[in-house]
């Protein structure tokens, strides 16, 4: 066991002790490499962290977790130095906490709920529940044991967060799982999308192995759709329930003359290539990416920084082997910094890196040469209206205020939808014009007997920890089916 | 692990592999696709399904050396595996009863036509093909080709093997010659697809190709295959990869290939390096 410090004096007053920051890479040396940005706090400084937690009454921070973690009690045990009991706690409501806490908006979910944070900076519940869920991963996590085998077989497609956490759940309830999963590792997003310095792989490969260790069989290489159909899943194959975690992973595009130009990427294609494909180590890995020197990423969300930050290490990379211009990376979103949906630590982070803002522009069109290669793109100015339905303000093009661009890559991170080929053969199934599966939303149950969903592929894009959250909502829901249908 | 069970040399730089693979054999149609991942570091390669049966449980994969990728499959032997085997993607072609068709085999592409025909001649249609190479080393398959067509036109570019054409040639014949052809398939590199397109517009046939963009994942979710057809841009891996010839705009593919042209270079030129090694 590491060294534990209690707290000396008696008890501190709220504020007294300032909110711990985490240690990082500066921004000049993370720019130029993959690595993780955010250090992790070390056992004293969480203990310090942890400390300034009240231990509310009716703790308010609980409420703003979509899976209402046991904040107060993981952070009491903590602060006690008991990890082992921090790490019991954590989980009791929580798969992967690991990937939470690096991850999840935490600024607008549990923390914008502490009431410290009315006062003063709230208690930082993410960076704690990182530094447990790391405690555990160093010690080697304990794997539970199994309910006796029920002989009900499951079948999950995807192995995304919310694909995980069902067959995770269900297995541990003995029945027998089997994850397919349509491309060649599992994780989905984790592993695909979201860049190696904000969530490092072997993070996802950790929680990946619990899933595997607790009996789960991941079949990958298998296109549902494809290889099987869910009607064969449910026929043919003889699996008593089934259920959807495809996610929303069909790229949108703008619409716009000049998106087929070479040099124009989905922000889908350009992370993963980077990320699972590893182009941030082409030649070394097979697969290749394009380096702009003048990149513009279309959209704010935490898509459009993580392409953006990853073209930017992409470009300093080449700058410093080849002694060349460094690279300028351009975020290009149509609404204002208020609006930017991204959390915000990403956005300052991709501020400090050296990425530069074009707010409330959008682009028209996108040039090319004879060649067929992207060489400019033309955007409008835009300004805010009335609200929308969505209660933001809706940006409208001020006229005549076009102006050019040149850039040599361009990354379009304006969203995507479900991918329609699970949906092959799989009739009774009721869905949205969005192209989202309808699915209760305490159950997951779907319009179709026996078929289950959650995460993206209900919701649309959202996040790591309501994906999860479905999943787990869904595995008590196939439990409770599977216990009494038979 | 998918085992490579058959390994053969069609010709100096195109290999032939049987994969055990019951799963995706068991699903596989003619016109479609898998994509294959030969080590940890490797790209994923879309090749079309060359040959499959389902009772054995095996796919046939014939391809081209070209780049790196390829050229580090082709030194896999019977017995090694791949690590990735994914598919069967894109659509199948649409196999009717169209009363005379014409198959057209350019290169490697007479491996994803081979099983086209086979499907046509066996809903009843009468098959003319045409085969041809850019000399007769690289020419494989012909009697194979033989067995499904009620007429086979074998041409090299150079005439080292059978008549001395281009493959537009004879299929131009034939289509003047009779007015009966109600629908062409014309597989191979994207010049001669486009080539052959140009040919059969005149005659008002549909033809339908079948088109090698670059691709990552092949199943949607990126949009690296996308090219446009009839004004529209599609996504080659799931709306396709066949479409009707005359409508697909070539320049844009032909300029997407070469997306990558720089560091195909480089990854070759380290691989050979490698290689003279004695790696
Ligand atoms: C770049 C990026 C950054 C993000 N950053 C954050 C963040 O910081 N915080 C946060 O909370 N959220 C973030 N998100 C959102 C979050 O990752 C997703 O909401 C979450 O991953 C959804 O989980 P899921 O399990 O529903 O789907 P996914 O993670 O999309 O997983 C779906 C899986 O299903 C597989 N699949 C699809 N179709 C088939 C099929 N037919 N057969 C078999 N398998 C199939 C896919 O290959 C994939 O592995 C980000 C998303 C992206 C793209
Ligand atoms: C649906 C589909 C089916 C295919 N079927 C076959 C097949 O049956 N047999 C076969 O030999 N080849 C086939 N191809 C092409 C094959 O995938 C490429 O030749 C291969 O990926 C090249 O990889 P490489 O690293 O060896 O060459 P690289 O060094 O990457 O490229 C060498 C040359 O091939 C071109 N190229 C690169 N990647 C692709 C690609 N994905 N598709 C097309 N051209 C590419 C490049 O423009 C370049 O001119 C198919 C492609 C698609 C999309
Ligand atoms: S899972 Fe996310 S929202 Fe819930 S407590 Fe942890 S960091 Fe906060
Ligand atoms: S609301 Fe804040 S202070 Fe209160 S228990 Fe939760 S984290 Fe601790
Ligand atoms: S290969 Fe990715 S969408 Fe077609």
């Amino acid at each position: 066991m590491p060294e534990t410090t209690k707290p000396d004096t008696k008890k501190p007053k709220p504020g007294d002790i300032p909110r711990q920051e985490m240690p990082r890479q500066p921004p000049e040396v993370r720019r130029t490499n993959f690595d993780e940005v955010a250090l992790g706090l070390t056992m004293e400084l969480a203990q310090r962290e942890a400390a300034r937690c009240l231990q509310c009454k009716k703790p308010s921070c609980i409420s703003g977790c979509p899976v209402e973690v046991r904040i107060p009690e993981f952070i009491h045990a903590l602060s006690e130095g008991n990890m082992p009991e921090a790490v019991r706690l954590l989980k009791d409501k929580n798969n992967l906490p690991a990937i939470c806490g690096r991850v999840c908006p935490q600024e607008t979910q549990c923390e914008a709920e502490c009431v410290l944070g009315k006062k003063f900076e709230p208690v930082a519940i993410g960076r704690l529940e990182r530094f447990v869920a790391d405690w555990e991963l160093a010690q080697g996590v304990k794997v539970p044991e199994p309910a006796p085998p029920t002989g009900k077989r499951v079948a999950v497609v995807g192995a995304g967060p919310a694909g995980l956490t069902c067959a995770a759940d269900l297995a541990r309830c003995g029945h027998q799982v089997t994850i397919f999963e349509s491309l060649h590792a599992p994780g989905g997003v984790l592993m695909y999308g979201i860049p190696e310095f904000r969530l490092p792989k072997r993070i996802v490969q950790a929680e990946v192995d619990y899933v595997k260790s607790l009996g789960v069989d991941i079949r990958l290489d298998s296109v549902v759709g494809k290889l099987y159909t869910l009607d064969e899943l449910l026929g043919e194959q003889g699996y008593d329930a089934v259920f959807l975690g495809t996610g929303a992973g069909l790229p949108l595009f703008m619409r716009i003359p000049g998106e087929n130009f070479n040099g124009v990427y989905s922000a889908n294609e350009f992370l993963t290539r980077v990320n699972l494909m590893k182009a941030y180590r082409f030649p070394e890995y097979d697969t290749p990416v394009k380096v702009g020197r003048r990149v513009a990423v279309i959209g704010g969300g935490n898509v459009a920084m993580d392409s953006a930050r990853s073209a930017l290490r992409l470009g300093w990379q080449r700058a410093l082997a080849e002694g060349s211009e460094p690279p300028e990376v351009t975020i290009v979103y149509r609404r204002s910094r208020a609006e930017l949906p991204a959390r915000l630590e990403e956005v300052e982070n991709a501020e400090e890196e050296g990425v530069e803002f074009r707010l409330l522009t959008n682009p028209v069109e996108i040039y090319g040469d004879e060649q067929g290669w992207v060489r400019g793109m033309r955007c409008i100015r835009m300004e805010l209206g009335e609200p929308d339905e969505s209660g933001r303000r809706r940006p409208v093009p001020v006229a005549g205020s076009d102006f050019d661009m040149e850039v040599d890559v361009v990354i379009v991170a304006i969203g995507t939808s479900p991918n329609p080929l699970v949906f092959t053969e799989a009739g009774g199934l009721e869905r949205t014009r969005w192209g989202t599966v309808v699915a209760d939303e305490q159950t997951g149950r779907t319009t179709r007997e026996g078929v289950w969903a959650g995460g993206d592929i209900v919701t649309g894009a959202a996040t790591v920890i309501s994906a999860m959250g479905a999943g787990k909502r869904a595995a008590a829901d196939i439990h409770r089916y599977l216990s009494s249908a038979f | 692990m998918y085992p490579i069970l058959v390994k053969e040399d069609l010709a100096p730089v195109t290999k032939l592999m049987i994969i055990e693979t019951p799963e995706v054999a068991r699903k596989a149609k003619a016109g479609q696709f898998v994509i294959v991942r030969d080590c940890e570091e490797g790209e994923r390669i879309p090749l079309t399904i060359a040959d499959f049966d389902g009772q054995a449980g095996t796919v046939t994969i014939i391809f081209q050396e070209v780049g790196k990728s390829t050229m580090h499959l082709g030194r896999l032997r019977a017995g090694d595996s791949l690590c990735t085997f994914t598919g069967p993607l894109g659509r199948p072609s649409e196999i009717e009863e169209y009363g005379t068709v014409l198959c057209v085999g350019g290169g490697v592409g007479i491996a994803p036509i081979f099983p086209i025909a086979r499907a046509l001649r066996e809903a009843g249609n009468r098959v003319i093909s045409v085969i041809g190479a850019r000399n007769k080393d690289l020419l494989f398959w012909e009697e194979k080709m033989r067995s499904v067509s009620d007429e086979l036109i074998v041409c090299t570019d150079d005439g080292s093997y059978g008549r001395k054409a281009l493959v537009t040639v004879p299929m131009k014949e034939v289509l003047e010659q009779r007015n009966d052809v109600s629908r062409i398939w014309a597989i191979g590199p994207a010049i001669m697809m486009k080539f052959c397109s140009l040919t059969a517009k005149p005659f008002d046939v549909p033809i339908i190709v079948s088109l090698n963009s670059i691709m990552v994942d092949g199943t949607g979710m990126c949009g690296a295959c996308r090219v446009e057809v009839g004004g529209r841009t599609r996504f080659v891996c799931v709306d396709g990869p066949e479409f009707d010839g005359r409508e697909v705009d070539w320049d844009q593919l032909l300029a997407r290939q070469r997306i990558y042209l720089p560091e195909e270079k480089l990854a070759r030129e380290k691989f050979e390096q490698e290689c003279c090694k004695g790696h």
